[in-house]
């Protein structure tokens, strides 16, 4: 593992902060009819308080199979995660989750699936209500508190999902390729809401993603992963000012980032493609569950 | 300058081509009658059909049978409701018991349960209680598989945003199985009160018993055609206020999506 720069102080007290994720050496192995397969191997990673920090890779590096493992939703594997110090093994209240599928209750209006988490916490109904009002508004979807889901795109939908796991106040966001189904103009603006709230809140966020415009975009550290079985490549710090916007895109040093973060991703990229097709063709299984 | 809606696209559209459809059935059947193209002693001509509503309501007491028939598909909806539900759930809960009497349960839904009215008339005698337990044992089937259908259709993603919040057990269905599963479920039990109400009514008509079966029945015996019609739009009706009843249940437990 190589880690390209150190941390430049951006964030105040950041580098000295003890982290608040902690994961160390997690290994995680499915049976598959090929026989065992090693989804993640011997991954470790810390995350500061505050951070944004970004997890890359090729399909099939098992980037998802981390974000189940750190949430607390897949169980059996080797190595510990810890919040603040206290070890996790299941889900946890400290920890919320952003899927990459459409996750909003289409039975529930917007103001409802962000009480959700409130709802449950056994709030009164007044006072959810009004949490939930203040994380619709800083989702900026204000106006559509009685609207329904299928009323709305994809994009607000994802905003849905976000205001309603930032309602539970958790101390860190876990995000899976939350706008992978989105276009790439939505995808920049959104990053942008993203950027705002994660200034506004100061909220540790945990990226998994694939798109490499993305994690350099909004990320303190991205973690490069190799292909199948998922290892640490490489920690990259990003070294661009905050406050971000979509702006950064255009600037030398973000293609910069772009560039070194592909040449690493690509070796890794190709492998997949290379072994997936392979198996393809002996009909072998695909990826882990 | 705003350009008026097409009548095509305008909200009651709809409803005035429903109502003209069947306003042109009707003439049209009319015509055929007269034209002696279908036999008004099989077919009775549609004016004669409306002609003999005023006898049926008066003279054939057809607001107390309509009562009765109604009241015996409501009783039936609520049980085959109660226990198709909760036979779904069931199911879903326990593979083995799932794996073991899925087929059986599907099974049961293909097949004629109305010739079992002779069984049922031993148990219960010649009652009110032979016809809705016929209606519950027809409607049973299709509300189980259902809500099976409907829970293990739950997209695994919703799933996992409950257990992201560490909801319990009972938390997960009641927040987010059950009204993930709601349309299937829906879907369901309108088959269920479908086989139920044909039964409900095959049986009062088979053992000349209670409702609008038993006046039909009587009405064909008498081959009062135009009667025997007359007394089936109620039938329609029954079936109009039930599918009615259970599109609000719907609409009130699942405002949408």
């Amino acid at each position: 593992m190589t880690v390209v720069a150190m941390p430049s102080g951006r964030m105040p007290g950041a580098a000295t902060a003890e982290p608040i994720l902690t994961v160390d050496n997690i290994v995680k192995q499915f049976e598959t009819p090929d026989g065992v397969l090693t989804a993640v191997d011997n991954v470790s990673l810390s995350v500061r308080p505050g951070e944004f920090f970004g997890v890359i890779g090729p399909s099939g590096c098992g980037k998802s199979t981390l974000f189940n493992i750190i949430g607390g939703l897949l169980d059996g594997y080797d190595g510990t995660v810890r919040v603040a110090g206290e070890t996790v093994d299941g889900p946890h209240p400290s920890i919320g989750m952003i899927f990459q599928e459409e996750s909003t209750f289409p039975w529930r209006s917007v103001i409802d699936n962000v009480a959700f988490p409130l709802e449950i916490a056994g709030l009164p109904k007044s006072e959810r209500y009004d949490r939930a009002r203040h994380f619709v508004s800083l989702v900026g979807l204000d106006g559509f508190e009685r609207r329904f889901p299928a009323e709305l795109s994809g994009g607000m939908r994802q905003r849905v999902s976000m205001a309603r796991t930032l309602a539970a106040q958790p101390k860190i966001m876990l995000m899976d390729e939350p706008f992978a189904a989105l276009d790439e103009q939505t995808r920049l603006l959104l990053g942008d809401k993203v950027l705002q709230i994660q200034q506004e809140l100061k909220q540790t966020t945990l990226l998994i993603t694939h798109n490499i415009t993305e994690a350099v975009q909004l990320s303190d550290r991205i973690m490069v992963m190799t292909y199948r079985p998922g290892k640490v490549k490489r920690i990259v710090e990003i070294d661009l000012p905050r406050p971000r916007t979509s702006e950064i895109v255009s600037s030398e040093a973000f293609g910069r980032y772009v560039a070194q973060i592909w040449s690493d991703l690509r070796e890794e990229a190709t492998r997949g493609l290379v072994e997936d097709e392979s198996r393809k063709l002996r009909g072998g299984a695909g990826a882990p569950p | 300058m705003t350009r008026p809606v097409p009548f095509s696209q305008r909200r009651y559209f709809p409803a005035v081509l429903g109502l003209g459809s069947f306003a042109a059935f009707v003439i049209a059947v009319e015509f055929l009658v007269y034209a002696d193209i279908l036999n008004r002693f099989i077919i009775p001509p549609p004016s004669d059909v409306i002609g003999a509503f005023p006898r049926v309501i008066m003279e054939e007491h057809v607001l107390a049978r309509f009562t009765q028939t109604a009241l015996e598909a409501l009783a039936a909806s609520v049980l085959v409701t109660i226990f198709g539900v909760a036979g779904g759930v069931l199911l879903y809960q326990f593979t083995l018991l799932r794996r073991a009497t899925e087929t059986w349960v599907a099974a049961i839904a293909a097949a004629p349960l109305v010739l079992m009215y002779p069984l049922y008339l031993v148990i219960f005698g010649r009652n009110a209680t032979t016809i809705v337990m016929m209606g519950f044992t027809a409607g049973l089937a299709p509300i189980i598989l259902k809500t099976l259908e409907g829970l293990s259709g739950t997209r695994r993603v919703l799933i996992n945003v409950g257990r992201s919040f560490n909801l319990t057990r009972s938390q997960q269905f009641w927040k987010i199985l059950f009204p993930a599963a709601l349309p299937t479920i829906f879907v369901g039990m309108r088959l269920g009160l479908i086989f139920a109400l044909i039964n409900i009514v095959g049986v009062e008509y088979l053992i000349n018993f209670g409702g609008l079966g038993q006046l039909i029945n009587e009405l064909a015996e008498r081959y009062d055609l135009a009667g025997t019609y007359a007394a089936i739009c109620f039938v329609i009706l029954v079936s109009i206020i039930v599918f009615a009843l259970t599109e609000r249940l719907e609409r009130w437990l699942r405002p949408a999506g």
